[in-house]
């Protein structure tokens, strides 16, 4: 088991330099020149070759990628055009607030989403079914943004319950949070009702009525159990989505995440933001995805047995 | 009435699908006797299944319905018992034994939990003595205790029969229905398997109502004998009674259907045809389609179960004939 999680973690190195030189060739050659948008208005030639270098961009592209792998094994992602600061830095100050928004949202997807397709599967074909459906049909075709529009403007605007954005303690989370929660809730519903189906079904199923087990241990131990794995899956496939910034909501809100840095970078063509921030992203995501197979060999002998047996 | 431990009169068991009404279980009454073995012997899809889980009273619905009859279980009708009563008889007094170990196990349960929930659910015991019993029933089916912490995955097919068989009989129940216990197993398993059973039952004074379409389990196990077709029953009987004298054409035909080992070289004689659709049986005899003895009356009225003599009961018109026989008139 330890030997399979030092290897997926060695396994990392190469998605991490594979997304690194992606990106940073990507924003390097998307045109447009830094030190223009960097110079002053009325910059003369000379100053903006100075500019250029000294943010080193008078050298070929391979060596100033090779230099950034470099500072990068030493944990420096390079400093921002913009705020001159270090990237690394800023990205972990903002990266709380993500994984603020990101856990509530998938928490409250969870709670809602998870009975309501257990309900769903046990009635299948009824009207509750029908119901339960639409409703996560509807949040599947729901725009983010939209939605957060709509929760603005009745909470905030209308009634006055919520602030509108930005940041203040608890209650400024609760719309941001349901506005990512909404469409994740949709998805791990439809994911809960259709592994439960596969599961009701199953032979172990009657076993367990047959031993004389009421039906509520029969549907939660011996169904639930195991119609987790999949649960499991869409589940940590949104939390790494939302971990990794959900643009839409951070900048409806205005909400200081680490989406909303990487937005806000682009447009401002900071390019080692861009890249140190994605990347970063992608080293998260890898943690998540780690993460979620190492709890798969918690709920399932099966599985645990095979990683051992890898390796 | 005392000495039957279950009495099953006039079951009639149906589907309602989209498509069309399932009739698998027809004007169905046997009963079992304590301490008896009553083996349900048919082909696939005679009802045999459906007859064992409406003893359970856990005939899926929908699509299933127990549309009317009675199931009296040592003096008291599964059908009207409400869900209490229900999970209180399921597994404490009558116990299934399942066709397929393969699935019928719960691949994330240690073996030890599935045995032990079974205790724990009828008797007021903790968790840790449950457990040291379900230790002991392992022991009993020939499992060392020690893989009471193991998972199905880790079992052979043969093994989880036995865990299976642990899981029913850990609260000694009074009826144990066994379907095709051993249709899934290696063969060189099954013959393992069977004697557990017998001996198990036997040991703890247990009657038994084993489904099969294997006539030599039946000639090996079984007291009583019902053969079911088409979802009733044709021929009812002691053992000794079906296999000396055999009664109905159907019945005939399952032994014709048998390997004789003494002459290898002898050709197999199948029964023509196909089991009819249950969702549109024939109007008359639901076997004459196929029977070799069939006249136009057979295609007409169901025939009732006559009585020939001792327990020995079919359902076949050709008796009104005199002097009717099997493989003699023709």
């Amino acid at each position: 088991m330890i030997r399979y999680i030092i290897k997926r973690i060695i396994l990392m190195v190469p998605a991490i330099i594979a997304t690194s030189f992606i990106i940073y060739f990507a924003m390097n050659m998307t045109g447009g020149d830094p030190a223009l948008t960097l110079a002053p208005e009325n910059a003369t030639e000379q100053q903006i070759e100075e500019i250029r270098e000294e943010l080193g961009l008078n050298d070929p592209i391979y060596v100033r990628y090779g230099k950034y792998m470099l500072g990068m094994l030493k944990g420096d992602l390079g400093t921002s055009y913009v705020t001159k600061r270090d990237v690394f830095k800023t990205f972990m100050e903002r990266l709380p607030n993500t994984i603020e928004l990101a856990f509530t949202a998938v928490l409250i997807a969870t709670l809602i989403a998870v009975p309501l397709g257990i309900y769903t599967a046990i009635h299948q074909n009824t009207w509750k079914d029908t119901g339960g459906m639409v409703f996560a049909l509807f949040g599947v075709s729901m725009p983010n943004f939209w939605l957060g529009l709509m929760l603005i403007i009745i909470f905030s605007l209308n009634l006055k319950w919520l602030p509108s954005g930005g940041k203040e303690g608890i209650r400024s989370l609760i719309l941001p949070a349901l506005t990512v929660g909404m469409g994740f809730a949709a998805l791990i519903t439809r994911t809960t009702r259709s592994a439960m189906l596969d599961v009701i079904r199953q032979d172990y199923m009657t076993t367990a009525r047959a031993k004389g087990a009421s039906e509520k241990t029969v549907i939660f131990q011996h169904g639930l159990k195991n119609a987790l794995i999949p649960i499991i899956t869409v589940i940590g496939m949104q939390l790494s989505n939302a971990l990794t910034g959900s643009v839409l909501a951070e900048t409806v809100f205005s909400w200081p995440g680490v989406g909303r840095l990487i937005v806000d970078s682009i447009s401002k063509r900071d390019t080692p933001m861009v890249t140190g921030a994605i990347i970063m992203s992608c080293v998260l995501m890898c943690v998540v995805n780690l993460v979620i197979d190492l709890i798969y060999a918690f709920f399932d002998p099966r599985i645990k047995a095979q990683y051992s047996r890898k390796g | 009435m005392t000495d039957k431990i279950l009495e099953v009169k006039d079951l009639v068991v149906q589907y309602v699908t989209d498509d069309g009404c399932v009739e698998a279980v027809n004007d169905l009454s046997f009963s079992i006797g304590k301490k008896k073995t009553l083996g349900l012997v048919g082909e696939t899809g005679a009802g045999k299944t459906t007859t064992a889980l409406s003893i359970l009273n856990l005939i899926p619905s929908p699509p299933g319905e127990i549309k009317s009859g009675s199931i009296m279980l040592d003096g008291s009708d599964v059908l009207t018992m409400d869900q209490e009563e229900l999970q209180k008889m399921r597994g404490n007094d009558v116990a299934m034994i399942f066709q397929d170990p393969m699935t019928a196990l719960n691949p994330v349960m240690t073996i030890g939990e599935q045995i032990a929930e079974s205790i724990e659910l009828h008797e007021k015991i903790s968790k840790k003595e449950s457990m040291e019993r379900a230790k002991e029933m392992l022991k009993l089916v020939g499992i060392a205790e020690s893989r009471a912490y193991d998972y199905p995955h880790q079992f052979s097919g043969g093994m989880r029969q036995r865990v299976v068989i642990a899981i029913a009989l850990a609260c000694n129940p009074k009826l144990l229905l066994a379907d095709e216990p051993t249709t899934a197993l290696d063969v060189t398993i099954q013959a393992q398997v069977l004697e557990l059973i017998k001996k198990l039952i036997t040991e703890r004074d247990m009657s038994m109502l084993l489904i099969t379409h294997d006539l030599g389990v039946v000639a090996e196990v079984c007291d009583d004998v019902a053969v079911m077709y088409a979802g009733r029953i044709v021929e009812i009987g002691t053992a000794a009674e079906i296999f000396n004298e055999t009664a109905h054409p159907y019945t005939e035909g399952l032994f014709n259907s048998l390997p004789n080992l003494k002459q290898r070289g002898e050709k197999l004689v199948p029964i023509t045809g196909m089991m009819p659709d249950p969702m549109d049986l024939p109007e008359g005899c639901s076997f004459a389609p196929r029977c070799p003895y069939a006249t136009e009356a057979c295609k007409k009225a169901n025939p009732g179960l006559r009585h020939l003599g001792g327990s020995h009961y079919v359902a076949c018109q050709a008796y009104e004939r005199e002097n009717f026989k099997l493989g003699g008139e023709q």
